[in-house]
């Protein structure tokens, strides 16, 4: 186990190089002119257009703005908004509320979508599997603004159960409608991945040896079916996170709550790309280190994985 | 001594023989079968039918230019819906336009988006991810890595930036945005196909009768490869569909004058309360084209896939 | 536990000839979508202890149906048990609640299945798998387990037990999973061991010492063994006695060594006609004409009537009963049957 997570983690280098690189040249070489969209739709005077480009470094040679882009990214120096904050204030003001409702999200999914998808597994074609075949079928085709406003109006508005927007961030009572709507896209997802991959392992041969050597149904499901199962839900369930953490932009705007997402939203509002994509960097930065943790758990569960 | 290989083909075509009575079909064709007589598939085909002609000629459902605003019409002083397949059948918004207009019109960007970016990671995935899984050694290495940094990258925060860097957005940098950060995914399915198919013994006979490479790959392993990859595709157009209008909802993705219906679902967020209307329409229609494209994908995996059926 | 050890000698063994399991008239049946299929059509057996039954037959038989139906693990639906007893030292094990028939499992019936890899699961170390039954039917600790299921391997003779005890099944070779399995079986000392056909997927080398490994075993344990396979080759060494099936039928029953040398039955005659020999170089090898019948139409009569040469009318009207068979005297031979109507023609002519 030791020597696949140092190597793992050795593999994880230049996909970390690369993937920051990406971002570099996403940021600084594609068409259009940070520095032109600074003024927006005002044709700037090209005199303070050098002297900005200037001060930004982006007269230097790509590979020294690079090398600086490193630097800076190393030191968790992301830019500075168009307000004049740096970037990792603003993030370390609003992550704490993102990470909140994004675990709160995945945890809704986990839990709920892995039971159902379990239960439904198991009553193949009857009732309750027909159900939830489609219902997920509609969770996936409703896109997440549109999912937010529907919830919006169901649990606030009409039935009066939660406020329509978030008072207070860091409330776990309200967060859990945001985070509801951020997991329910994943959640059916989940659902029907168990699902599936339960149906496909309830008749391998293992199964018949678990029940042939007289353990108790619980056991065989639980320990045997349900440990096979999970394979190819935690491969989801890695790169998954990135897909919330997209999602929580639109959640949070929606629900006006207060984390990284919102801060994303005024910024593109805004057009305040530098900002932008200092938020996208950092967010790819936790997306990278969790997809390392799903990976190294995946090891885990799956042996052959390990020693392969 | 051929009486004895021939007793032994007979042999080998009994023991398969009572499982299959019938002529074996390719599985093409035997999907196709299966597929007709599907309502899941003839119900999502239907709508996406009727989606292209609504994209190739919006002038055939409505004569009223979904653009023109006409102040009087505002949603206020109208009823939220009005006469069958009129102008006023969906009422008007904030600006006094048509919903039923913009939402004929806002269509044609969706499922723009949606074809040509699954199109374009169809191929370009597809074909580095069947080169990664054919070569393998360091092809396959080198492919592998640049997937893994692509994939590093989130398909909405990714389009965020590089949306970013255009000034005038149009369906074409959408289009750029989302293919330039989605064709992993496809490459990834190619690559793990090409793998399985690769090690099937058709593909050794055909290279010890000497085939070469080209035909080896596009004649007998791509066929063969191809199911998983058509699957995926289907279902991910939806998704690209919904991306497209999550980006334009967010203010990232289209831009005015084009029409589409994450943009006027973005415009009717404040409104919901007043006029639920100016949001129910255009989500709705975005939905069900969703919901058509995704069902269309399952019933393609359903057919493709007999081990679930 | 008490009715166990009366059953038992003074160092916990079986007695010898103890009649152990029954099967009476069993029919299963499995729905389809183009009808029913009978799977196994009245079948009788019985094995005592110590005593080795092999059950012989082509795939589609209703040898593996039988020998689920006894374990308790046909998947139920399609399949259904439509008549007949399975008993378990008298006890119908087809009138026992779900509950009883899991406390037989594993601890008094055990099952050896064909593919040792499919059939042991790819994500649990071996060890934990075989210490499992010990934590669940005798309540071990999780240390008492894994020392128990190094003892297993050790018996079986895997080598090095205590450092693999933690391997996966995907590292060990194909003969050293049977062996695994073979010890899983093993590990609460059953009254009976149904191996479905064990040696099947292994190298002919393997396949010989994982067999002698079971007939060892059995030997010392006096355990019944029920051998389900389709190769008459495994057979001949171990087997007490046969029961040759087809269509769901048991055609044929005899002592191995009688079968061998003279059977009575044009099936079973045929499959040993079949078998490669080596002063047969040069010749044509033999095989049955025609295919094993689909079990959704079975033919009239007698099953076999369409792949037999000599088949009459009557075989093809009437369905033979399992006649015993006797010797040119007209005396009993003991254990002998066939369902055939032209048995004496067959064995004599």
């Amino acid at each position: 186990m030791g020597r696949f997570v140092a190597r793992r983690l050795l593999q994880m280098i230049p996909v970390f190089l690369g993937t920051t690189a990406l971002i570099f040249f996403m940021v600084h070489v594609l068409p259009g002119d940070p520095v032109a969209a600074m003024w927006g739709d005002k044709a700037a005077d090209p005199a303070q257009l050098a002297a900005k480009r200037h001060q930004l470094g982006l007269d230097q040679p790509l590979l020294q703005q690079y090398v600086t882009y490193m630097g800076h990214l190393l030191t968790g120096d992301f830019g500075t908004t168009m307000g004049q904050r740096k970037v990792i204030d603003v993030i370390s003001a609003a992550m704490p509320v993102t990470v909140r409702l994004t675990l709160m999200a995945f945890g809704v999914e986990v839990v709920f979508g892995v039971l159902i998808g379990l239960f439904a597994g198991l009553r193949r074609g009857k009732a309750f599997d027909k159900g939830t075949l489609v219902i997920t079928l509609l969770l996936i085709s409703i896109p997440v603004p549109v999912l937010g406003f529907l919830f919006q109006t169901v649990f606030a508005d009409q039935l009066k159960l939660v406020t329509p927007t978030v008072q207070d961030s860091m409330n776990f009572g309200q967060l859990l409608l945001p985070a509801v709507v951020l997991g329910s896209l994943s959640l059916a997802y989940v659902a029907r991945l168990t699902r599936t991959s339960i149906v496909e392992n309830v008749r391998a041969d293992y199964m018949r040896t678990a029940v042939a050597k007289g353990l108790p149904r619980r056991r065989v499901i639980g320990t045997h079916l349900l440990r096979n199962s999970m394979i190819p839900v935690i491969t989801f369930l890695g790169t998954d996170l990135g897909a919330l953490m997209g999602g929580a932009i639109v959640t949070e705007s929606i629900f006006n709550v207060k984390g990284v997402g919102n801060a994303m939203y005024h910024a593109i509002n805004q057009s305040d790309g530098a900002t932008v994509s200092g938020f996208v960097a950092v967010l790819v930065l936790v997306f990278l280190a969790a997809s390392l943790i799903v990976d190294l758990l995946y090891a885990v569960l799956d042996p052959r994985i390990r020693y392969a | 001594m051929p009486d004895l290989i021939e007793k032994k083909k007979t042999e080998a075509v009994a023991v398969s023989a009572p499982e299959k009575p019938e002529k074996a079909r390719s599985l093409g064709s035997d999907a196709w079968q299966e597929l007709r007589r599907n309502p899941v598939f003839l119900l999502s085909a239907a709508l996406i039918l009727l989606l292209i002609v609504i994209t190739i000629a919006p002038g055939l459902f409505t004569s009223v230019d979904p653009r023109a605003g006409d102040l009087r019409n505002h949603y206020l002083s109208k009823p939220s819906y009005g006469h069958l397949f009129q102008d006023d059948w969906f009422g008007y918004d904030g600006q006094g336009r048509s919903i039923y207009a913009r939402v004929i019109y806002g269509a044609r960007a969706s499922i723009i988006v949606g074809t040509c970016v699954t199109a374009a990671v169809t191929v370009f995935g597809g074909l580095l991810g069947m080169l990664a899984g054919y070569f393998g050694g360091w092809v396959d290495t080198l492919l592998s890595r640049i997937t893994d940094i692509f994939f590093g990258i989130p398909l909405l925060l990714g389009a965020l930036v590089v949306l970013n860097a255009f000034t005038a957005r149009t369906v074409w940098s959408v289009v750029f945005a989302l293919v330039a950060l989605g064709w992993t995914q496809m490459a990834r399915v190619m690559r793990g196909s090409v793998i399985t198919v690769k090690q099937a013994d058709y593909v050794t006979a055909a290279r010890a009768l000497g085939a070469g490479t080209p035909r080896i790959l596009f004649k007998h392993i791509l066929p063969n490869a191809v199911a998983p990859v058509i699957v995926v595709a289907t279902i991910a157009l939806g998704g690209y569909i919904a991306t497209e209008a999550t980006l334009s909802f967010l203010g990232i993705g289209l831009q005015d004058p084009t029409i589409s219906w994450g943009i006027d679902i973005n415009s009717a967020q404040n409104v919901i309360r007043t006029a639920p209307h100016v949001l129910f329409f255009p989500a709705g229609m975005l939905s069900l084209t969703v919901l058509a494209f995704i069902m269309l994908g399952d019933a393609v995996r359903d057919a493709l896939d007999p081990k679930l059926r | 536990m008490t009715t166990v050890m009366e059953k038992k000698t003074e160092t916990g063994r079986l007695v010898p000839g103890t009649p152990l399991l029954e099967v009476r008239d069993l029919h299963v049946e499995f729905k389809t979508r183009d009808g029913i299929a009978k799977a196994v059509n009245g079948v009788n057996y019985s094995v005592a202890a110590g005593e080795t039954l092999a059950v012989l037959g082509e795939s589609g038989s209703g040898k593996s149906v039988t020998a689920q139906t006894i374990m308790g693990i046909l998947d139920m639906p399609p399949g259904r048990v439509a008549s007949g007893e399975i008993l378990f030292r008298g006890q119908d094990m087809l009138k026992m609640s779900g509950e009883e028939r899991r406390q037989i499992r594993g601890q008094k019936i055990a099952m050896i299945f064909q593919d040792a890899l499919s059939s042991l699961n790819p994500v649990l170390s071996v060890g934990y798998q075989l210490g499992e039954m010990f934590r669940v039917h005798r309540g071990a600790s999780r240390k008492e387990a894994k020392a128990k299921a190094i003892e297993l391997m050790d018996r079986v003779r895997i080598p090095a037990a205590a450092q693999r005890v933690g391997d996966y099944p995907h590292q060990f070779s194909g003969g050293m999973r049977q062996r695994i399995m073979i010890a899983m079986a093993l590990a609460l000392e059953p009254d009976l061991i149904i191996a479905d056909e064990p040696t099947t997927a292994l190298d002919v080398t393997v396949q010989a010492q994982v067999m002698d490994l079971l007939a060892e075993l059995q030997a010392e344990y006096h355990m019944g063994l029920i051998l389900i396979t389709h190769d008459l080759g495994v057979v001949a060494d171990v087997a007490d006695k046969i029961a040759v099936m087809y269509a769901g039928r048991i055609v044929e029953t005899a002592p191995v060594h009688q079968l061998y040398a003279n059977p009575a039955h044009p099936y079973t005659k045929g499959l040993l006609r079949s078998i490669p020999r080596l002063d047969q170089k040069g010749e044509e090898l033999y095989a049955i004409k025609g295919l094993p019948p689909n079990l959704l139409k079975v033919p009239a009569g007698c099953a076999f009537n369409p792949r037999c040469d000599a088949a009459t009318d009557l075989c093809r009207t009437e369905t033979p009963a399992l006649h015993q068979v006797m010797d040119k005297d007209g005396a009993e031979l003991a254990g002998r049957r066939s369902a055939c109507h032209l048995w004496k023609e067959t064995l004599h002519g």
